[in-house]
């Protein structure tokens, strides 16, 4: 049966109701009386030398109070990389300094170079039409390869366009390249992972407030991380005391990996807000979303994998060009490296791995994690190689990925790329997956394509990612600069309903119906009782944000614990208000008990005499009910899934359309399936947008072709099919109290190579010797492909 | 400046606007009606999609001059007279048929004015009609399935949870 | 936007005094006006709004041709021609997405010409006349390039009259991202020929493949065409399509147009 409260139920979302009233509250909706409008110049070019910036004119237009330029900023710090990455000769990364505004040049078409302030949105865009720009158009460096071997830098003063060359693992090079060389077989592909625009439906948006009277700062912000924005802007790029400056991240209209980053606007409206005295907004529109968000993926790879004559894998070696864009954002240096060259052994038990990653520098928008981030980099290059020697040497590409998988019995398992997978059951996944997805009558359906002259394709796909991040000492050796922990206070009120102040940030993933669920299942208690409080430093102990899959992994973790601090603190009020021994005292239903009598007393009797302690013995028991808990987790989570897909492709025209998509994942525990299903649905939508229609195109001169939904492909309802989702399988998570792997990217992760191997299989199906198309399998790209071969 | 009057969710409104006003920037900014949401420039995202006069329009790509004298309906005049939610918003609810909630408002705008041409659409119509709304959160699979449950018919069959 | 006034005539006289004044610009449905604003890549003085001239709305039927007022929004369009020519009515019902269409209007669509538009080509195939305040231009000398068209500064054109065929169809394939047309083929069958419209593809805007007309006109099969080829000369290549891949879709959408019309 399955439950209808508390863990493991399907619980709808209480936050749903104001978001379908139109009384959701995002950053954009809260208007200030007195407030002013920032708008801001940016770059036509790529590349270029900012000679002067005359604001003259502007400045002396109706409703103009204030024009900043990169002048003004020259002084404050740069948005700093969180990361460090060496190079595999042992020299640090480079890092250059990422301005609030760009000084000196101009880096990539909308790297803003000013900004006015006005009255109104309207006088000030009328502004920054008259400041007269000087900037000196130099040659874009826009193509990774050129940019390596160019003396025309992106960053003059560090000499170069290669930010670092990494390796991982070093020390089993020499052994791979061994590995490879004397391999029966070695299968060998060159690939893209095509460069994405996160696209969450609310444009950025940032309120910068300050109080003279206090010296006190307010940022209202669009932020999936509101504590790591105060601890960027107040450590790294202006100075503000962090107990000066509040970060509010209200409701948040999707992020997918962009609004994790401290962005220079944040910086100036809060700069503006102290020089006028006055609330200053700025609201992205559109194309500046597309010309200044953090991308994502842009890796350019080349994967080999070594066969022996029986089908098992001797060793992976990839080389992979990972575009940084023009400035570091704050994780753009561990995206292509650890959240990826950790994960190149995949669900095998391979023995060797060798990933080489160069991070480049280029005229074009800044590269971070999108959602998955370095995990579906690896998990593209692995399972296409993996296919392609499948057709190779004659083998189903089932059974070749089943005889190299880690099996049940290997757990804990030290992979060849350097992670201790903790749990997992990859055979069991994919026999679901058969099952669930109807294998068996692909045959058929295959005939009933071709009856329509459509070509119908299988792929499949299996995947594992480290997610839930992650473990500070763990990070902090691979070169982080920050914890990845996180924060929970759980405040008991007087009247028996709770608050709970919760560092993981919700846009979209439901943190305030399934925290919740958690909390009144170990209380006993009503969940409706229990309230989440998040997205305001002001309000929470301190938080590292949602991303990496890690809000119920580590923040729910941390929530446990302080849940549990709150029982136990509980119990000895009961104990004492009974007349037992705390260790007599049982919880059950929301009830304190002695045990073998029945003398009780309720959740709610005990709340109240936590703030009325009258003949508390005040020397054991402080008042109050509120606890605090950090939590650190002890590894990485590790979901694995078994995916597959069926496309039909029109052999006339090239157009593909997926038919059928099936995600089989182990999560481990589930809190709230309806929840966890719809995270997975939105993880297939964006995979199979990367593998179908999404794309970013500069051309050679850096400017953005797709800089609007009319020329970007978002996949829209009639691009997709009804998805086929099961979490059924799962292995709880051996090393956090729910035993909870993260479910959040997984869709993202498991699906474009599911696809491009589903239309792989097409084409072969009808004849057509195709091998490998780039994604975006765009309908211009498979009819050319089918074209030439 | 020019007057405009207009009936929104039922209430007589009136307002001074430019020539360039929108009518999802007279609806967000003179009567704080900010259900209405901005996703994109080029009228193509559908989160401010409202009725007007019964039909669904982009409140971005339209003047609020155009819409003087009409009858407006947005995302704030939904809910039951009672304040619950209504039969569209209820089954988003719960078919989780909404993540983030930004583009929410514009998928049950479209979503009522597809049911009031064609009360029992099917899955392909459904998919179709909501070529002018973009989620990125969703998928879209509990959004169509929302809709079609909204218009009474069973969707048991359609994946579990 | 830069400001501007909106004026709401009642009449096409008064439209047509209205876009007298300088810079003035006429406002269709506004459904690709309206981003062009936001973008700032014009600056009208005024806009004069055709929405509120009623004798520029409808549809009449006059003898073998339909008539379409020239403010009528592509959803009236979709749901009043589709017993008298369905061709028009589902090319109206698959232009942008529902609420566009219930701004979007003929005249709007025509008289910017986008070489992605669908009505150009319905036009075109058709041989519809355009109607204006001042004048009749058929559809053969109304398109004379990507947005540039036969009509002079502030003309309006007040209707689209079109010669019902014996058989027609649209057969779009979409650039994914805009849903306009990468590829649009409109064909009619007409007792006197067929005629073959084809948008999204060229530099110069909607065309005619006169050499698939001929062979039509003479074997109205999809097999008249398999020895043609769409001129490839001037053919749009952009980043959803090149040149080549345009010429074979509208060889493509011929084909299956000739096989659908109805």
């Amino acid at each position: 049966m399955p439950k209808d409260t508390g863990i493991g139920a399907a619980t709808t979302r209480r936050e749903d109701v104001r978001f379908l009233t139109g009384r959701g509250q995002y950053t954009d909706d809260i208007q200030t009386q007195g407030e002013c409008a920032a708008v801001f110049a940016r770059s036509t070019i790529a590349n270029g030398r900012i000679k002067s910036v005359d604001t003259s004119v502007a400045a002396a237009m109706p409703g103009v109070l204030a024009i900043f330029t990169g002048e003004d900023f020259a002084e404050v710090g740069g948005n700093p990389a969180g990361w460090l990455i060496n190079s595999r000769d042992g020299t640090p990364m480079h890092e250059p300094k990422r301005p609030v505004l760009a000084h000196g040049k101009v880096r990539h078409v909308g790297d803003a170079y000013a900004a006015v302030i006005a009255e109104t949105v309207a006088q000030a865009r009328d502004a920054v039409e008259a400041i007269e720009a000087d900037i000196e158009e130099l040659p874009a460096i826009v193509d990774m390869k050129d940019a390596l071997v160019s003396d025309n830098y992106v960053h003059d003063e560090i000499g170069t366009n290669q930010c670092f060359d990494w390796g991982w693992i070093e020390d089993n090079r020499a052994a791979t390249d061994e590995a490879i060389k004397n391999a029966h077989h070695v299968t060998t592909l060159e690939l893209v992972n095509n460069r994405l625009v996160p696209n969450a439906m609310e444009p950025r948006c940032s309120i910068g407030h300050y109080n003279p009277g206090t010296d006190e700062y307010t940022l209202h912000t669009t932020s999936q991380n509101p504590h790591l924005t105060r601890l960027l802007i107040s450590a790294f790029v202006m100075g503000i005391p962090e107990n000066k400056l509040t970060v509010i991240a209200p409701d948040v209209g999707g992020g997918f990996g962009s609004k994790i980053y401290h962005y220079g606007e944040e910086a100036l409206v809060l700069a503006a807000a102290k020089k006028l005295g006055r609330t200053v907004k700025w609201t992205a529109d559109r194309t500046e979303a597309f010309l200044t968000d953090a991308h994502g993926r842009d890796h350019v790879t080349k994967i080999e994998l070594a066969l022996d004559a029986e089908g098992n894998f001797l060793a992976f070696r990839t080389e992979t060009m990972a575009n940084v864009g023009a400035y570091l954002s704050n994780f753009s240096t561990a995206t292509p490296t650890f959240l990826h060259g950790t994960l190149m052994a995949g669900n095998y038990t391979v023995p060797l791995v060798y990933v080489n990653v160069k991070a480049v520098f280029t005229n074009t928008a800044p590269v971070d994690a999108y959602r998955g981030a370095g995990r579906p980099e690896a998990t593209f290059s692995l399972e296409r190689v993996i296919d392609k020697a499948a057709r190779e040497i004659g083998m189903d590409p089932i059974e070749l990925r089943r005889k190299n998988f880690v099996k049940p019995d290997q757990y804990p398992f030290a992979s060849a790329a350097g992670l201790e997978y903790d749990s997992g059951n990859y055979d069991a996944l994919m026999d679901q997956m058969e099952k669930v997805a109807d294998k068996a009558g692909f045959e058929a359906r295959r005939k009933e394509s071709e009856a329509k002259g459509l070509l119908r394709g299988f792929g499949v796909n299996a995947y594992i990612e480290a997610c839930g991040i992650a473990p500070s000492n763990l990070v902090g050796v691979l070169g982080s600069r920050v914890g990845l922990y996180d924060a929970a206070t759980v405040r008991v009120n007087a009247t028996g309903n709770l608050s709970v102040m919760v560092g993981a940030h919700s846009h979209g993933q439901g943190h305030e119906t399934v925290f919740p669920q958690v909390v009144a299942e170990m209380l006993g208690i009503d969940a409706e009782s229990v309230d989440i409080v998040h997205g305001d430093t002001s309000k929470i102990p301190f938080g590292m944000g949602t991303y990496g899959s890690r809000s119920l992994a580590v923040c729910g973790s941390a929530v446990v614990r302080a849940t549990e601090k709150i029982i136990n603190k509980a119990k000895k009020i009961a104990a004492h208000m009974l007349e037992a021994s705390d260790e007599d005292i049982t919880l059950n239903d929301g009830v304190f008990s002695v045990a073998g009598t029945d003398k009780s007393v309720s959740f709610g009797e005990v709340a109240l005499k936590a703030y009325i302690p009258h003949e508390f013995p005040l020397e054991d028991i402080e008042p109050g009910l509120e606890e605090t808990a950090f939590y650190d987790p002890a590894n990485f989570t590790y979901p694995s899934g078994a995916y597959c897909c069926e496309v039909e492709v029109d052999p006339e025209t090239g157009k593909v359309r997926v038919d059928r998509m099936t995600a089989v994942d182990d999560f481990g525990n589930v809190i709230n399936p309806m929840v966890v299903t719809g995270q997975v649905h939105g993880g297939l939508g964006q995979g199979i947008g990367q593998a179908l229609v999404e794309n970013t195109t500069y051309d050679e001169n850096g400017q953005l072709l797709s800089a609007s939904y009319m020329d970007y492909t978002m996949p829209r309802a009639d691009d997709l099919p009804f998805y086929i989702v099961d979490h059924s399988k799962g292995n709880p998570c051996t090393h956090n109290p729910l035993g909870v792997k993260g479910c959040g990217e997984a869709g993202a992760i498991g699906s474009p190579p599911t696809v491009v191997n589903a239309v792989i299989d097409a084409l072969q199906s009808g004849g057509k010797n195709v091998t490998h198309i780039d994604m975006p399998m765009t309908s211009h790209r498979v009819w050319s492909a089918m074209n030439n071969a | 400046m020019t007057k405009v009057t207009m009936t929104v969710n039922g209430k007589a409104v009136s307002g001074e606007v430019e020539g360039r006003t929108l009518l999802s920037t007279f609806l967000r900014e003179d009567l704080r009606l900010t259900g209405t949401h901005i996703g994109c420039d080029t009228s193509q995202c559908g989160a401010c999609v409202v009725h007007v006069n019964g039909q669904a329009v982009k409140a971005c790509a339209m003047f609020a001059i155009e819409a003087d004298g009409t009858d407006v309906g947005t995302i704030e005049g939904q809910a039951n007279a009672d304040g619950s939610l209504n039969v569209i918003q209820q089954a988003f609810q719960d078919h989780h048929g909404l993540q983030c909630g930004f583009c929410t408002p514009g998928m049950v705008m479209s979503a009522a004015a597809l049911l009031k041409d064609n009360p029992k659409p099917s899955e392909g119509e459904i998919r179709e009609y909501l070529e002018g709304n973009i989620c990125r959160c969703t998928g879209y699979h509990n959004i169509v399935k929302a809709i079609m449950a909204a218009s009474g018919q069973d969707v048991s069959a359609i994946a579990a949870e | 936007m830069y400001a501007f006034d909106i004026e709401r005539p009642a009449s096409v006289a008064d439209a047509v005094a209205a876009l007298g004044a300088e810079d003035a610009q006429a406002l269709g449905g506004g459904q690709t006006l309206i981003p062009t604003l936001k973008q700032r890549l014009a600056a009208p003085s005024k806009l004069v709004s055709l929405g509120a001239v009623s004798e520029m709305h409808g549809v009449t039927s006059e003898g073998g041709n339909i008539r379409i007022g020239g403010a009528t929004t592509h959803a009236t369009v979709a749901a009043q021609v589709g017993g008298t020519y369905p061709a028009l009515a589902d090319l109206a019902a698959n232009i942008g997405d529902p609420a566009v269409r219930n701004r979007g209007t003929i005249g709007g669509s025509l008289a910017n010409n986008d070489p992605a538009a669908c009505y150009p080509a319905a036009a075109l195939g058709s041989g519809a006349t355009v109607i204006t305040n001042t004048r009749q231009i058929a559809a053969d000398d109304y398109f004379q390039g990507m947005f540039t068209t036969a009509l002079d500064e502030g003309e309006i054109i007040t209707a689209v009259s079109f010669p019902v065929p014996e058989k027609a169809n649209y057969q779009k394939f979409v650039q994914p991202a805009s849903r306009f047309a990468l590829v649009g083929v409109f064909v009619a069958k007409y007792s006197d020929g067929v005629r073959v419209a084809v948008t999204g593809a060229s530099n110069d805007g909607v065309f005619r493949w006169t050499a698939a007309e001929e062979a039509l006109s003479s074997d109205f099969t999809a097999n008249a065409i398999a020895g043609l080829s769409v001129p490839a000369d001037n053919l749009i290549s952009d980043l959803h399509g090149s040149a080549e891949y345009r010429a074979h879709l509208g060889k493509v959408m011929t084909g299956r147009a000739v096989t659908a019309a109805s």
